[in-house]
Order: C-alpha cells, then sequence, then structure tokens
C-alpha cells in the first residue's frame, strides 16, 4: 500500500549516503531520521541506547537469554558451544540483532550488518519492539523494565556469593532444578494489588508471622494433635491449587535454607520477566516487522533512501515474512513474523479500506481511526487474544490456512476447516488456542502436601484433550524432589477428575539436598 | 536522546566461564571422548584441539511438557487440496504427530553434542588422566618461547620499526632517478640560454621559449614527492625458536601375542608424553619405531600400534637394530637421542643379561635418556631384574612397572630432574 502512494508523494528531503559499510555518523544520521519518522506515528518508545557488538559478543548475548549479564551456569556454556558450532560451520547465521526489555532500551547490533540493515534493525528494534514494551499491557504487568538489568547484577553477584560460601556445585544442582521448573515457575494472573501503605506494613508483620508459621506447620507433628487432626482431615494444603511451583516452594519448602529460597526466587523472577515474550510472539515480532517496514518505506517516500537501499531492505524483508507452505520439507509451522505482518497489516487495510467482509467481521474497527485501533490492539492483547480477536477472513486466504485434527484414537487425519466460510471461525479459534500457552504446555498444579504425615508433595496434572506428559515427566519429580526436600506424587487427573496414573519419586532419608543425586 | 555504543573492544569471552563449568560439569563424558581421540592419533599430534562428542542425552535440559497422543489440532499454511472433512492417512515416521516437538525446539535433535575441544583443554584432560603434578603441566602446556633477531630490512612493517637512515636513502635514490632526465635537460638548456644571451641579446623570443620550457621541468622535478610510502624501509626481526635444536627419539615395543591391545594403549601414552616433553626442549624431534619379537623391524607409526605378531620374544634384536640405526644416521653429535621401551617383561631367559650388556655398553653411553616400561600386572620378569642392574650406574636410565595410566608419570621424574629444574 505504502508503495503505490510512494509514487504519488513528492521526493523532498536530501538522500541520505548509501555505502554498504557503516560508521558511526551515518548510524546517527539515520537513526534521526528513523526516529523523526517514528514519533510522526505517534510511537512511544523508552530512550534508545544501541551498542554495536562482534559476532562473538552475540554469541555472548545468545548464551546468557539475551541479557547483557547473568549469572553463571553450565547450561549458558552449552548454549554458547552449541551457537559458536552452528555459526562456525555456517549452518547457522546469528540473529541481526538483539534488543532487550530495559529502560533505557538496548539494542544489539552486529558489526557485520551492512548499513541498509543497521536501518532496519534499528527500526525494527530500537523502534517496533521498544513501543511494544513500553506499551503492551503483559510486559506493563510482569516486567519491570527500569530495575532488571540491576535485578540482573544482583543475581549474579548473589550467586557468585553463594558459590563461595556453599560450593559451586550446591548451587549447580539447586540451579538445575530451578531451571526445570521454570516453564511452570510463572504467575499467569496478577496476585491482588498491593494495598495502603499502613495496611501494607501490617501485612507485612503478619506474612512473616504466616510464613514462619506454614514452614514450621510442617514439622508440627506432635501426638498430642492427633485429635485436632482427625477434625482437619479434609484441609488440605495449600487451601487453593498453586499453579507457579516455583512461588510455592520458595515459600514451603520445609528443608531450604534461607540462600537456597533466595536463589528459588531469582529464577522465578527471572522466567516471569521472559514469561510476556513467550506470549506475544506473533503479536510483537509482527508489530516490529509492521513498523520497520513503515518506516523504511515513508523515508523512501521522502527521499531519503537511495534505490539501492531499498532493494536490499525489501531483499532482507520479504525473507523474513516469508511462509513456507505444509508441504515443503523447510516448513516449520506458522511463521510468526509473517503471520504478525500479515495481521498488522491487515487491520490498517480493515480501518482505511474496508469491504463489505469486513463491516460484517468487525463492526468496530472498520472504518476506524488506524492509528488509535493499533495502539489499541497493541496494548491490550497477546498472541491468543489477538488472534481470536483479529485474524480476518482475508489472512486466512491469503494463507491458505487449514487445520488438522490429529486423534490417536482415529486412524487416520482429519481436515477440520479450511479457508472457506464455514471454516474462518474454527481455524482463528483452533489458532488462538495454538498460541495459549496454557494448553500448549501440561496444566501442573500443587495440590496438597501430606502435612501430618510424611511431608509428601502432590502435584496435579489435569490432562487436557487427554494429551499424555512426555517421559521427562519422572526425570522432572526427581529435581521438584530435590528442591521440596521430601517425596512427591504426580497425579494425572482426567476430564471427570479422576486420577488416572501416579508417579512418584520417593525420598527416604532427610539428607541435605546437594547430596541427594 | 540516542546513545550509540561502540562495544565490540569490550571483554570478550564472557562465556568462558560458562564454557568451563560445562566442561566440568562433563568431565567424565569428555575424558572417554579424549581417549578415544588419543587412540586414533598420531604420538605427534598431541598439540592440537580436538572435536569431541557426547551423547545428547546426558545433557538435556528437561522440562515438563507433552508426549506424542491425546488429541491435537494444528493449524498449518499453503492448503493447495483440502476441503473441510477430509481425511488423510498419518505420515509415515510420525514426523509430524502434534505439538509435541515444539516444546524441544531449543536444541537439534541429533543424537550427539559435538564441539571442539581447545589445545589447552585436550590437554588438561591428557594430563588429568597422566596424574601429573601441576608444575609439570604448566611447563609441558607452555608454548615454546621465541626469541627475535634482527634479519635485514623489509618494505613493509609497523611504525615504530620505521628505518629513518634507509628510508631516506632510497627516496633519495628515487627522486634522482625519476628526475635524472629532466635535470639532464635543464642543463642543457641552462647552457643554449647562457649561449644564445651571450651571441643575440636582443632575440627575445628563442630565449623566452628556452626559459619557458626550464620552467616547466623545473615544476616537473618539483612534482615528484620527496618522501613516497615506496620508499619505506622497516627494521625486520624474524622469531626463532630458543632453544632450537634437534632430537631423535626411539620407540620400542614388544609386539609378541601376549601384548595386547589395551597393553599397547598404555605404551602409546607413554610414547606421547615422552614425545611431548621433548617438544618442549626441541625444535626438531624425528620419531623412529621398531617393533618387535623374535626379530625387530623399523615400522610407521601404522604398523607400530596396531600390527599384531605372535611368537616369542628377543628384546636384544631391537636392541641391536637401535644400535645400528644410531651409529647410522644420528652419530653425527649434533642429535639428541631418546629412548623409550615398552613391554610386558616376557624374554627368552638367556637373552635378557645380553640386552643389559648391549644397553649399558653399546647405548646408553649415547643416550640422553632411556626409560623401560614394563607393562604387567604380575610379578617382574626376568629383563626387569637384568635391567634394575643398570639403574645405579647409569644415571640416564628411569624403569617403572605400569599397570594402569598414572603409573606412568613416575618414569619422566627423572627426565625432569635432568633437564627441567
Amino acid at each position: 500500500m505504502s508503495e503505490s502512494k510512494a509514487s504519488a508523494k513528492k521526493r523532498t528531503r536530501k538522500q541520505l549516503p548509501a555505502p554498504s559499510e557503516w560508521n558511526f555518523e551515518l548510524i546517527d544520521e539515520y537513526h534521526k531520521e528513523i526516529r523523526r519518522v517514528a514519533e510522526s506515528f505517534g510511537l512511544d518508545t523508552y530512550p534508545n541506547q544501541i551498542e554495536l557488538i562482534t559476532a562473538e559478543q552475540m554469541m555472548d548475548a545468545y548464551a546468557s537469554v539475551g541479557m547483557p549479564v547473568n549469572y553463571s551456569h553450565w547450561s549458558f556454556g552449552k548454549q554458547f558451544i552449541s551457537t559458536e558450532k552452528g555459526y562456525r560451520r555456517g549452518q547457522m547465521g546469528l540473529a541481526y540483532e538483539i534488543v532487550i526489555n530495559s529502560n533505557p532500551c538496548i539494542s544489539y547490533l552486529m558489526e557485520e550488518n551492512t548499513m541498509t540493515m543497521q536501518a532496519l534493525v534499528i527500526a525494527h528494534a530500537a523502534y517496533g519492539h521498544n513501543s511494544f514494551f513500553k506499551g503492551n499491557y503483559l510486559f506493563r504487568a510482569w516486567t519491570n523494565a527500569d530495575a532488571i538489568i540491576d535485578y540482573l547484577i544482583f543475581a549474579k553477584n548473589f550467586l557468585a556469593e553463594c558459590e563461595e560460601r556453599y560450593g559451586e556445585e550446591a548451587v549447580e544442582l539447586l540451579l538445575d532444578s530451578c531451571h526445570a521448573l521454570m516453564s511452570v515457575g510463572v504467575d499467569r494472573y496478577k496476585r491482588p494489588p498491593k494495598l495502603s501503605l499502613e495496611k501494607e506494613k501490617m501485612r507485612q508483620k503478619e506474612r512473616e508471622d504466616y510464613l514462619q508459621s506454614q514452614v514450621n506447620d510442617l514439622w508440627r507433628t506432635l501426638p498430642s494433635q492427633e485429635a485436632k487432626a482427625s477434625q482437619a482431615v479434609e484441609r488440605r494444603f495449600p487451601s487453593e491449587p498453586e499453579e507457579n511451583l516455583l512461588y510455592f516452594i520458595e515459600k514451603s519448602a520445609p528443608l531450604l535454607e534461607p540462600w537456597q529460597r533466595e536463589v528459588v526466587r531469582i529464577v522465578r523472577k527471572v522466567s516471569q520477566y521472559f514469561f510476556p515474550q513467550r506470549q506475544t510472539q506473533v503479536m510483537n515480532e509482527g508489530w516490529a516487522t509492521y513498523w520497520h517496514y513503515t518506516i523504511l518505506n515513508t523515508m523512501y517516500d521522502e527521499g531519503l533512501l537511495a534505490d539501492s537501499v531499498m532493494l536490499e531492505f525489501l531483499h532482507s524483508h520479504t525473507s523474513v515474512v516469508m511462509q513456507p507452505p505444509y508441504n515443503v520439507p523447510w516448513h516449520r509451522g506458522i511463521n510468526p513474523y509473517a503471520l504478525g505482518f500479515a495481521m498488522w497489516t491487515d487491520i490498517r487495510r480493515i480501518c482505511e479500506e474496508p469491504t463489505e467482509e469486513d463491516r460484517r467481521w468487525f463492526p468496530e474497527i472498520a472504518g476506524s481511526n488506524w492509528r488509535e485501533t493499533f495502539d489499541f490492539a497493541m496494548r491490550n492483547f497477546k498472541d491468543e487474544s489477538f488472534i481470536a480477536q483479529f485474524l480476518s477472513p482475508k489472512v486466512i486466504r491469503d494463507f491458505r490456512l487449514f487445520a488438522i485434527t490429529d486423534d490417536d484414537d482415529e486412524t487416520r487425519l482429519k481436515v477440520a476447516a479450511i479457508h472457506d466460510d464455514a471454516g474462518y471461525q474454527r481455524i482463528r479459534e483452533i489458532l488462538s488456542e495454538q498460541y495459549n500457552i496454557g494448553s500448549k504446555e501440561p496444566n501442573i498444579q500443587v495440590w496438597n502436601v501430606d502435612v501430618r504425615g510424611d511431608r509428601s508433595l502432590t502435584l496435579r496434572h489435569q490432562s487436557f484433550k487427554r494429551r499424555p506428559l512426555a517421559a521427562s515427566a519422572d526425570e522432572m519429580l526427581k529435581h521438584v524432589a530435590r528442591l521440596w526436600g521430601f517425596s512427591v506424587r504426580l497425579e494425572t487427573v482426567d476430564d471427570d477428575g479422576n486420577v488416572q496414573r501416579t508417579r512418584e519419586c520417593r525420598m527416604e532419608t532427610r539428607a541435605a539436598m546437594p547430596t541427594l543425586i | 536522546m540516542v546513545r550509540i555504543i561502540d562495544r565490540r573492544s569490550d571483554s570478550r569471552n564472557k562465556s568462558a566461564v560458562n564454557r568451563q563449568r560445562f566442561m566440568r560439569r562433563f568431565k567424565g563424558q569428555i575424558r572417554k571422548a579424549v581417549a578415544d581421540a588419543i587412540d586414533g592419533r598420531s604420538i605427534k599430534d598431541l598439540d592440537n584441539g580436538e572435536s569431541v562428542t557426547i551423547p545428547s542425552k546426558d545433557l538435556s535440559e528437561p522440562h515438563f511438557h507433552h508426549g506424542d497422543g491425546g488429541v491435537w489440532d494444528q493449524v498449518y499454511s499453503g492448503n493447495d487440496q483440502f476441503a473441510q472433512g477430509d481425511e488423510i492417512s498419518r505420515p509415515l515416521g510420525g514426523g509430524s504427530g502434534g505439538g509435541g516437538k515444539g516444546a524441544s525446539e531449543d536444541g537439534e535433535s541429533e543424537d550427539e553434542f559435538g564441539f571442539q575441544l581447545s589445545r589447552e583443554e585436550f590437554l588438561d584432560v591428557f594430563f588429568d588422566d597422566l596424574a601429573l603434578p601441576n608444575l609439570i603441566k604448566t611447563q609441558l602446556a607452555k608454548i615454546p618461547e621465541y626469541k627475535s633477531h634482527r634479519a635485514g630490512f623489509a618494505s613493509d612493517g609497523v611504525p615504530t620499526n620505521l628505518n629513518l637512515v634507509r628510508s631516506m636513502r632510497s627516496a633519495l635514490g628515487r627522486r634522482l632517478a625519476l628526475s635524472g632526465p629532466h635535470s639532464a635537460r635543464l642543463r642543457e638548456l641552462h647552457a643554449e640560454i647562457e649561449e644564445l644571451e651571450a651571441q643575440t641579446p636582443r632575440d627575445d623570443e628563442a630565449i623566452r621559449l628556452l626559459k619557458e620550457e626550464a620552467r616547466l621541468l623545473r615544476i616537473k622535478i618539483e612534482a615528484i614527492p620527496f618522501l613516497d610510502t615506496f620508499d619505506l624501509r622497516y627494521n625486520n626481526r624474524v622469531r626463532t625458536p630458543v632453544p632450537s635444536t634437534q632430537a631423535v627419539m626411539f620407540c620400542l615395543m614388544d609386539v609378541s601375542g601376549s601384548m595386547d591391545e589395551e597393553k599397547k594403549a598404555t605404551a602409546k601414552r607413554f610414547f606421547m608424553l615422552l614425545y611431548l616433553f621433548l617438544t618442549r626442549t626441541y625444535e626438531h624431534i624425528e620419531v623412529v619405531f621398531i617393533r618387535h619379537h623374535t626379530v625387530a623391524k623399523e615400522v610407521d607409526e601404522e604398523n607400530f600400534f596396531h600390527s599384531r605378531e605372535s611368537g616369542g620374544t628377543v628384546v636384544s634384536s631391537a636392541l641391536d637394530m637401535m644400535r645400528d640405526i644410531v651409529q647410522e644416521r644420528y652419530a653425527s653429535g649434533q642429535w639428541n637421542i631418546y629412548g623409550a621401551q615398552a613391554s610386558d617383561g616376557d624374554n627368552w631367559e638367556n637373552d635378557s643379561p645380553r640386552c643389559k650388556e648391549l644397553l649399558s655398553q653399546a647405548i646408553l653411553p649415547f643416550m640422553q635418556f632411556f626409560a623401560y616400561i614394563e607393562i604387567t600386572p604380575g610379578e617382574p620378569q626376568n629383563l626387569w631384574r637384568e635391567y634394575e642392574k643398570l639403574v645405579g650406574a647409569h644415571g640416564n636410565f628411569a624403569m617403572q612397572r605400569i599397570e594402569k595410566y598414572a603409573d606412568i608419570y613416575p618414569v619422566f621424574r627423572e627426565l625432569f630432574k635432568k633437564t627441567l629444574v
């Protein structure tokens, strides 16, 4: 679309130099223009910090989950080695850029990039992703952009201190177990909001007492309480199932030392920090791709970019948003860049040039102001709800999406829906569900602690559409048991609430944690 | 506000510590991989890194995720033939079986995790097996030192090495050469002008033309650069390793039927270690392999370690051969001669005294060092008893019985006392 207008617009500005090699002055010059255009579209961002790094530093960044600092652990070394191997052999290119959700927002640009690529990634990361980080509700609610770097520095130092005091191995084993539980170590819903200061202070005192009493409770097994125990036999602990295993362990595991609780907390915080990114892949990448495309096209229309720059840019852009069909060997599912870019582009089309079909499907946004609609959509959705709300029949047709049902009771696969009137709604639902982390990952919650018996912990896996747990579950129970300190059971419950299968990891001894494995 | 920061010169190797952790964590697997690598290597080939593989399952990081089974709905793109309600047979090989695959996307799904060990890391593991003391490890692992010598002049180099006199001299030469024809013509012109002026002082036109030509020539001469990059000369320095001497190492091994593969692997480590010690001291090393049963034969490395013979054992045959080779090829006195003999101790009874004689009379006097290892779990054999008599008399002889790899090192203690302290 912006191309069609391109020819109409008059090229007014002086063209920027277009060598393939970048230098700092040029980056500054390009950035100024990119910022001007981004601001004219009303993108609200954190201040930017652009850092130029080498390939080796990029691999370092890969290895520390993209963060500039992180604590030490062998798994990061493994990641580094495999990245390095892939890169050295030329099997894998490195990303052009990494962007960190922090304030100021840090973008790492690779030194190998050409000037055009630097312009692309500045528009993509420093304005696309950056504005998404600042605006989207998940990031606002769950991440603290101002504090993350400081927190990681704290974590790194704290863990280094622990290693010094308690030995590298003890810390490493603890981290292994915590890392294993990372995916079930996040809050999916906000805990009740903070109360007023005074109440908060009061509650803090209470909480201290309460936490202490919780821990003690597990130990209080005096025989004289038997009478009371029979009354309380129905009471479970925790009284409500807890979905955040790391949180539960941090607060309630009876044998953990204070420093171990802090380590659990650190891993939990890091996991929580990345949780929004896992839920907004399509939206976030699509948004950033849409904006680098729009910003650079606008600059071209203004006469700022040379044709050579534009051609190189379009080449990269089109390879990023390519969606291979299902029947080619390099098909890797839906490409989030492609889907996201198509959806955002289509939302603008619906706003500006709605068809009769759009008016039927999107009565609220058809013909509305596209900037306002964009802002609303970017702020208030995640992949799951974004697709459920905005995936239009046109995008479904363009991608020729179809849904397959794979039921292991049936001998054959079934085509559930295709891109026709009967199927649009169904495809939308299925695709939305596909991005729902709640159904993508097994639902495992803390169910009960045998407070008066052997203090064993019972987890419940609520099975969904009969999907079983992978074999790694047995290994996982060992990790949970290592943290909990006593036996751990995992019950799989079917849709009717019947326990189907129980796995168990028994702990006979009460030896101190690190010696267990 | 934007800040543009150049981080490229910031600390490298940020992941070094994580890499170390990884190595420590999987020490067992890496050690096994290194042991395999050693078996496949030449004994001269210790100074390189190695690519090792360890089974992926050993280093998996588990998570809760779904396995295959149950009901999965999945959206794909690029529909070209399906209509709603169509039924398709499952793809063979279970490739696309549901969303369970998505969960393990973090790594490649190969069975092996391979990576490159650096030279240091490789040696570290190698030394670890041999139970070397730390001091020795560092001495062995160090890169040989180089000394730089002057070696004339070069036309490129770093500015600090610029040789001013030479540069100016070649600049002068170049200027002379380039301006030569012009200067000659200029002199001619001056002479002509003088002549004309003397003859016909009034003839302005001819003189003016000549003067004009002279002016142009002077401009041309001045346009020749005073100093060109082409003129620059730099002091040249070459690096030569110190000390730079040569050595020959004899590897003698019994390949009679009683030496099995395991004993040969032990012997191989022994030879490797000796070689490594020698590389630290000598720039150029030759290795001679002699294997023997009842007769000795000089062979290449491949045959030395991997072919197998049977029959009796006459150790002296190898010593005879070694003596002959020394006299033939290495007698000039410019060679440092080392010998290492590995055997399981079995020898023809009457031959052992002869071996002792050969060593003490004809071989040891020419040797820097001779080491004998007996790889046997049992009682010492007759060869051992004969050789024991040599230990006191000859300072350059060491012997050791070996059951496991860690026993190899003490043989070298003698050697260090002499050369490395």
